[in-house]
């Protein structure tokens, strides 16, 4: 543990893939090279996960402080350093980030057939972007990566996407550009009334309420449409269906995640007078998006579209939970992120396998292709329960804890999002029916092959997470528990929340021992 | 002792004038090369730190921190266009002595009025660099286009070099002296204005508002810009750009200083119009030169937005986006330079399609460029936009804050469009052989320092914070 801390770990780890990307560089354009490409990005950003491994292996889960923290001198003529480091709510993320770059590169092995080299190294720069933004712990280092994003997804769903991408690519990149500049305005606003960009010192330094509100709103204005909420969730489903699978994957997986972090990094913790007075908006908005997108995907015939809509509804679960402000509504919220990460993104997997061998994205396309595809069929059976949050499955335990936080705050917000569920569970089996049961009407679709190997192996690590988080998802919550606590008192050191009633039992002065 | 660069250039300019003249047509390539070798000996003495600021020739001319760093950019901004424009001026044939001494009478002209510390040295200084500029544009004498565009520029710059002079004139009379300091201390009181010092001030605001081309004195940019030889319009958008708004950061924060209740709202009008000229009106552009011409319009619309915060902060904002705006700006212009299709300029924006496959190197290096200006980060021009926005925000200025982010993000879909070109469409066949020495150079160096910067900021940014506090003594 003492000799590790030594290592800047964390930037290691995000900064490993950019050796790949040289390497990748020095390549010259010939078939051969493109092989090369491919496993050149497979062993980098698998190297990258081994590593990211080291870090659940010393990090601390008893403590709710940032962990391999590392401070670089930046620019110091603006007071503004290099600082790196790790929570319990942010190491899954990282996490999250490694370990779905190798599959994305893996699911992309044989459908990715031009400008490999290119494709390869937007995906390396891309998780350098990601993991460091998850790891940033310096408001402008934040911004940095958070808004450098856009470039890698702009060209993966420009170069490699659909018919529409480039309608697709621009609408992503200014929808969210636009939010993301209101929040540097307020990231600035933020610098110049502390003086200190450093997210440990802020989360630390009371803010002037009025302010708070202003500032609020513009960091909601950039993670709203990043998460997507309801009405500004309307690029998601436009680049869902035009991005690659891969594409897809890293969208719902991870980009749709940092808007849930930067509301439990910066909007809550920060500016907990001002949640606590939006708390209503945002649990408007979010049974609005659980209820409506939920509708919206029942009657769609794009598989993509429905996952997509069908991501839309999950993460109103996640902002309503994050915004319950107490310890189960978050730890449900931030678990919800996590298996959405994986689950949604198998869903997009399960999508990418059969566009790859029919190249039709349309629900009436298939039908039937149990018979042909068994083995599909059971996988995706697996992660359309976990969808809907079948108890077993991850996607239970995140709902679950999320209601449970909503229904000790407002019981009609539980009620109406639990309906949510039923929706959920709707549109998510009608989906599996249409696709796998029922008559062969496509010949074709009835002579698909099964998994191929390497798409098993691309399939079995998300399996096993999601039952693993479904049925000991202490595993992942322990180190998230301290993190979430240590926001919860700061709450109530704030006065926005009340304290649990033990706790105010046993925080009574012993005057009256009788 | 000071004024040693200065002298350089003036002597070296007459001199190379002469060589030119006796030796006749042939003598392109040598004046070219002697004049880079001139600029660069200059910019290496301009590279040596200054620590005092000194007022000398009875007030004339000052030499602080501020103006070295600015002619320093100037200079680099002429080095840059030379070097890069050399290819283009072969192969148009326009390889003739005057051009390499014009730029450097240029940019002797720009050097003297960023060291103006009266208004008559503003003045002459201006005009030298102008009448360059005019007969710059206008270089292809047999193209009508450039010649236009030389008109056109000329008729007015002189009406607004006219502005400038009535400006002064009034300032003149209310102050009763030329010399900054001395008009700095006749406004410094705390008794009303009055409307002819207010109306003197708005002139010479207009005057040298023409020179950055910002908004409603905008209208010579895309003539001009298109109708001049590429060379030119690239020299055009860096080192004059650098100096008038140098030269407008210095008259503003010092004999202007005491009356910035007065014309901080006029600057916060100009960035806001140019800000959002520049990027509406980008919109519709296919000619690349236009579309540089209204991006760099809202280039100047965002260093205006530091400029109407005021003090130190305002000076380290656009000393650091004008450093990085000129590693963009020649960067870009360096890959426009190589737009050339069987030996002719390719200047439609729809030239560059397929360029991704064609020449990706070229095209890696655009995209870098275009992401740069729309200010994305981890690239330079997000640093530089961060400052601007920075030092708005610290002077309270939220609204200017928020239109400038909001006009960046409509200027980022033109720039998107760009690499959208270059990236996502099918391609209309190769350029030729893009690559001459000077031109790569330029080239690798450019896209480096935007790349880069991230990692690396420290150089430009405390250089920026030395300047400031040489101009504002903060």
């Amino acid at each position: 543990m003492v000799e590790m801390l030594n290592w800047p770990l964390l930037s290691l780890v995000t900064f490993l893939p950019l050796v790949g990307v040289l390497f990748l560089l020095t390549l010259k354009a010939s078939p051969a090279a493109e092989s090369n490409a491919r496993f050149i990005a497979l062993f980098t950003s698998l190297a990258t996960f081994l590593l990211s491994l080291a870090l659940v292996a010393h990090f601390d889960s008893a403590q709710s402080d940032f962990q391999f923290v590392e401070t670089l001198s930046w620019m110091p003529s603006l007071n503004i350093q290099y600082r790196m480091g790790v929570d319990g709510i942010s190491l899954w993320f990282v996490l999250l980030s490694t370990f779905l770059v190798p599959i994305c590169i893996l699911a992309s092995w044989s459908s990715i057939k031009t400008r490999v080299r290119e494709y390869m190294i937007a995906f390396l720069v891309l998780e350098i972007f990601m993991v460091g933004m998850f790891c940033a712990l310096d408001l402008f280092l934040f911004y940095v990566f958070f808004e450098a994003v856009l470039i890698p997804m702009f060209m993966i769903i420009g170069i490699w996407g659909g018919h529409r991408r480039i309608y697709a690519s621009f609408k992503l990149f200014l929808y969210t550009l636009l939010g993301s500049v209101l929040m540097l305005v307020a990231i600035l606003a933020l610098y110049h009334t502390t003086g200190t960009s450093d997210i440990a010192t802020l989360l630390k330094t009371p803010i002037d309420k009025n302010l708070q509100n202003w500032l609020w709103l513009a960091f909601f204005a950039s993670f709203a449409v990043k998460v997507p909420m309801w009405p500004v969730h309307t690029w998601l489903p436009d680049a869902h269906v035009e991005a690659p699978t891969a594409g897809s994957v890293i969208l719902a997986g991870v980009l749709l995640k940092m808007g849930g972090y930067g509301f439990i990094r910066f909007s809550i913790p920060i500016f907990p007078d001002a949640s606590a007075y939006f708390m209503p908006a945002v649990f408007a908005l979010s049974v609005i998006a659980i209820i409506y997108t939920s509708l919206v995907a029942l009657v769609q015939t794009d598989m993509k579209k429905l996952i997509a809509y069908s991501s839309i509804a999950h993460m109103g679960f996640v902002t309503m939970g994050l915004f319950t402000l107490t310890q189960q509504g978050i730890e449900g919220a931030i678990f919800q992120m996590l298996s959405h990460g994986v689950v949604s993104g198998a869903l997009f997997l399960c999508v990418g396998v059969l566009y790859d061998r029919l190249h039709k994205r349309d629900i009436a396309a298939y039908g039937g292709i149990v018979t042909n595809m068994p083995v599909f069929a059971v996988l995706m059976m697996v992660f359309t329960l976990a969808s809907i949050g079948v108890p077993g499955t991850s996607g239970f335990v995140g709902e679950f804890l999320s209601l449970l936080g909503a229904f000790s705050v407002n019981t009609w917000v539980t009620v109406m999002a639990a309906t949510g569920l039923v929706l959920g569970a709707a549109y998510m089996l009608s989906l599996y029916k249409r696709v796998v049961f029922g008559e062969v009407t496509n010949p074709e679709a009835g002579r698909m092959k099964d998994l191929s190997v390497r798409e098993i192996v691309i399939f079995a690590p998300l399996v096993l997470l999601v039952v693993v988080m479904g049925i000991y998802p202490r595993f992942v919550l322990q180190p998230i528990a301290p993190s979430v606590a240590k926001i919860v008192s700061g709450l109530e050191t704030a006065g926005v929340i009340e304290k649990p009633i033990l706790h105010q039992l046993a925080d009574l002065p012993a005057e009256n021992p009788q | 002792m000071l004024i040693i660069p200065e002298l350089a250039l003036v002597v070296g300019g007459l001199v190379l004038l002469m060589i030119g003249v006796f030796t006749g047509e042939k003598s392109g390539n040598l004046v070219t090369l002697l004049t880079i070798l001139l600029l660069v000996g200059v910019g290496g003495a301009l590279a040596m730190p200054v620590t005092t600021s000194k007022i000398i020739m009875n007030g004339a001319i000052v030499q602080d921190g501020f103006g070295q760093f600015m002619k320093l950019l100037c200079v680099l901004g002429a080095v840059l266009s030379l070097v890069m424009g050399r290819s283009f001026i072969l192969q148009e044939k326009m390889n003739k002595f005057e051009f390499p001494v014009l730029v450097l009478f240029a940019t002797i002209g720009m050097v003297m009025m960023i060291s103006a510390n009266d208004f008559l040295s503003l003045y002459v200084g201006l005009e030298l660099q102008s009448l360059s500029l005019y007969v710059l544009a206008a270089f292809r004498r047999d193209s009508l286009k450039a010649t236009e565009a030389g008109l056109k520029y000329f008729v007015l710059g002189a009406l607004s070099s006219g502005l400038l002079l009535y400006g002064i004139s009034l300032v003149y009379g209310f102050s009763g002296g030329i010399t900054f300091d001395h008009v700095a201390s006749a406004f410094s009181g705390n008794g009303p204005v009055s409307l002819g010092v207010i109306i003197g001030l708005v002139f010479v605001i207009s005057g040298l508002a023409f020179k950055i081309s910002a908004v409603p004195f905008h209208m010579w940019t895309p003539d001009v810009y298109e109708g001049a030889p590429t060379p030119v319009t690239a020299f055009f958008s860096l080192a004059p750009k650098v100096a008038a708004m140098a030269l407008l950061t210095r008259v503003l924060l010092g004999p202007f200083g005491p009356l910035m209740g007065q014309w901080q709202q006029v600057i916060v009008v100009m960035a806001v119009a140019s800000m959002v000229v520049g990027s509406f009106a980008a919109i519709a552009q296919t000619n690349i030169k236009r579309l540089m011409a209204y991006s760099s319009i809202g280039h100047m619309g965002f260093l205006l937005v530091a400029l109407a915060a005021g003090g130190a902060g305002a000076v380290e904002a656009i000393s650091a986006y004008l450093a990085i705006y000129l590693a963009m700006g020649a960067g870009t212009f360096c890959v426009i330079l190589a737009m050339r299709r069987d030996g002719q300029t390719v200047e439609n924006i729809r030239g560059l399609a397929g360029l991704a496959r064609t020449h990706p190197f070229l095209a890696a290096c655009m995209a870098i460029f275009m992401f740069s200006m729309a200010g994305i980060p981890p690239l330079a021009g997000f640093f530089g936009k961060m400052m601007v926005f920075q030092a708005a925000v610290s002077a309270g200025l939220f609204g200017l804050a928020v239109i400038g982010v909001v006009a960046s993000v409509v200027s980022a879909f033109y720039y998107l469009r760009i690499v959208k070109i270059m990236y996502f469409d099918e391609g209309t066949g190769a350029f030729d052989k893009p690559f001459d020495l000077g031109l790569s150079a330029v080239l690798v160096g450019t896209s480096a320092v935007t790349l880069l910067f991230v990692a690396f900021p420290t150089p430009i940014l405390d250089a920026a914070k030395k300047v400031a506090a040489s101009l504002v003594g903060g």
